[in-house]
């Protein structure tokens, strides 16, 4: 029991990166962006060519993170930007794209990732802290930097930002580069554990919608929170009751979410 | 609610098209003989069967049922404005309701209302708590219901992950006609009906409450109109259609898999209807061409549906629509 829990914390680890990702995009964008699992999945494939070119695990990431803001702040640059009022399904576009364009890329055959962390229930705390320090470096970069600071504005109100001569859209593009890298810890994360492919992320972001949805799309503290929720009840639920429960969790959670707090939820904009 | 009015200002750019022609209020017809160009369709559609030779009509065929569906889901998005991600999900139980009535000996008639009714159900019971917030929650909703039917479909309906074969509706001796000519009428027949069904819909009081809400949510809920209830009612409407296409793909390939109705058929189905042009009849008829020709969404479907979202936010429906007062202008 306290095995699976704790394994199911590793899981949630994984939607709890994708889940801060989705939060970012639509607190600074407006939009909630369905194509964020496919740029995680991009980022984890990035991941895996640079340690294939040799390079070392904890050297390959830095780099990884960096591809990963830059495909964010393109995504948002090239493609976003014409989406007008349909930025949902742009995004859905944007998802298939994405998906089609690795597909093509890496084909789909399955590969291995290489695991940095030791197997066994200590393993857990690796994808954990790597979260949680994720958490607080975008914690530092918005709350206490000067593009943090524009970031803040122009979600609090465009318009204001645009006539204080903030440029809005670059703006955005850096919220959805800092939301790529969040997605990016994500992909890396749960590449060791799936094996890597073009559709690995499709449950994880299910899981990572429901769990930051729990935040009303708001909320990183409580995305976070929910997704190691999440990922502690698809595991103790797909162990213990039924193995094909894991995919209806979300969608239970989700279902269930109106009734609960439909406050934190009321705030989330089409 | 949201107080925030529904301008067409986004967050963000402040970039605004301006609405041109329909979109501004113009109420002239964009096409003169409506009544003539549907007989003619009409005419045009019955004589199909007898003209080509079986695997196009088999294709035509399939097109009418992704007509059917398309017609569904532009209700909820072409004129609702909300996006569903679960129409395949709806499209797939539909189809499944059909195959195991249809396996189990039921007559085949029985399986259209059948399948009807499941989808509504599923209809309002997903719809309901999903609407109350905002449209994207909706969205986000009905992905996880895309993503979680197929794996319980696998788990639970015979056949499992290797699928389902059912009889096809044979034609009645009398009428001296091939089954696959037969299955087409049944499926012209119903998707005119869904078609006739829809206009008196999207004419009712429920479609028009929902164009309302569509525009400005905070003026209609002032006039009366619950935005909760109207929007759960055109889902479960909406699911209703693409159930009863679900029910008509079975009876026009014999054969369900869970795999065929993953959340990329979803996805398929709403790339399909925004190329063809939301909230139009031609949008479905097109959507639905692209659909069944253009399958799996690949690079060309991606780079297609990024594009029509980019130039032509009303589709292949509003580029045609445009053309005449575009070469109009060229002219001195």
């Amino acid at each position: 029991m306290i095995g699976q829990i704790v394994h199911g914390l590793g899981t949630g680890a994984v939607y709890a990166a994708l889940a801060l990702a989705l939060v970012l995009v639509h607190r600074f964008t407006g939009v909630v962006n369905f194509a964020q699992g496919e740029l995680a999945m991009v980022s984890a494939y990035v991941a895996w060519q640079l340690v294939e070119a040799g390079l070392s695990y904890w050297a390959a990431l830095p780099l990884t993170m960096a591809v990963a803001f830059a495909a964010g702040a393109l995504a948002q640059r090239v493609v976003m930007r014409w989406a007008g009022d349909a930025a949902l399904i742009m995004t859905i576009g944007l998802y298939v794209l994405v998906h089609a364009l690795a597909a093509q890329i890496w084909t789909s055959a399955l590969r291995t990732f290489p695991n940095p962390f030791p197997g066994g229930p200590l393993g857990v705390a690796g994808p954990l802290a790597v979260v949680a320090a994720v958490l607080a470096l975008l914690y530092l970069v918005i709350r206490h930097s000067g593009a943090g600071l524009t970031l803040r504005a122009v979600a609090a109100d465009p318009r204001a930002a645009r006539l204080a001569g903030i440029r809005v859209g670059r703006v955005h593009a850096l919220g959805w580069g800092l939301a790529a890298v969040a997605g990016a810890v994500s992909g890396v994360l749960v590449a060791p554990v799936v094996f890597l492919e073009p559709g690995m992320m499709g449950n994880a972001l299910v899981s990572a919608l429901a769990a930051a949805a729990a935040g009303g799309f708001v909320h990183p503290v409580a995305a976070v929170a929910g997704g190691l929720l999440i990922g502690v009840a698809e595991t103790l639920a797909g162990t213990y009751l039924w193995a094909d429960l894991r995919v209806v969790v979300p969608l239970a959670v989700l279902l269930a979410l109106p009734a609960v707090r439909s406050g934190g939820l009321a705030r989330v904009r089409a | 609610m949201s107080a925030r009015p529904a301008t067409g200002l986004r967050a963000g750019t402040g970039h605004r098209r301006p609405a041109v022609g329909q979109y501004a209020g113009d109420r002239r017809r964009a096409w003169p003989y409506p009544r003539t160009t549907l007989g003619a369709a009409a005419a045009g559609a019955v004589a199909v069967p007898f003209l080509v030779p079986p695997y196009p009509l088999h294709q035509v065929t399939l097109v009418l049922v992704y007509v059917v569906a398309l017609l569904g889901l532009d209700l909820v998005t072409g004129h609702g404005g909300l996006i569903s991600l679960g129409h395949g999900a709806f499209f797939g139980v539909g189809a499944y309701t059909a195959a195991i009535l249809l396996s189990s000996g039921a007559p085949y008639p029985v399986t259209l209302p059948a399948a009807g009714l499941v989808a509504y159900g599923l209809g309002h019971a997903f719809g309901r708590p999903a609407v109350r917030l905002s449209g994207l929650y909706l969205a986000v909703v009905t992905f996880a219901v895309a993503v979680a039917v197929p794996p319980l479909i696998r788990r639970l309906a015979p056949g499992g992950a290797m699928g389902l074969p059912v009889r096809t509706p044979g034609a009645p001796s009398f009428t001296g006609l091939d089954d696959d000519q037969w299955v087409y009428l049944l499926v012209l027949a119903v998707a005119a009906a869904a078609f006739t069904l829809m206009r008196s819909v999207i004419r009712s009081s429920l479609g028009r409450a929902l164009v309302a809400l569509r525009a400005d949510a905070g003026a209609a809920e002032l006039l009366g109109i619950h935005p909760s209830a109207t929007r759960a009612h055109a889902f479960a409407w909406s699911a209703v259609y693409a159930g009863l296409a679900g029910c008509l793909f079975t009876w026009t390939t014999g054969f369900v898999a869970p795999e065929s109705f993953t959340v990329t058929l979803s996805i398929t189905l709403l790339a399909g209807i925004v190329i063809g042009g939301l909230g139009t009849v031609s949008g479905a008829v097109i959507g639905a061409v692209v659909v069944t020709f253009l399958p799996a969404p690949g690079l060309v479907s991606g780079l297609a549906l990024v594009l029509v979202l980019a130039v032509a936010p009303h589709g292949v429906t509003g580029l045609v629509r445009r053309a005449p007062a575009f070469l109009g202008r060229r002219r001195p």
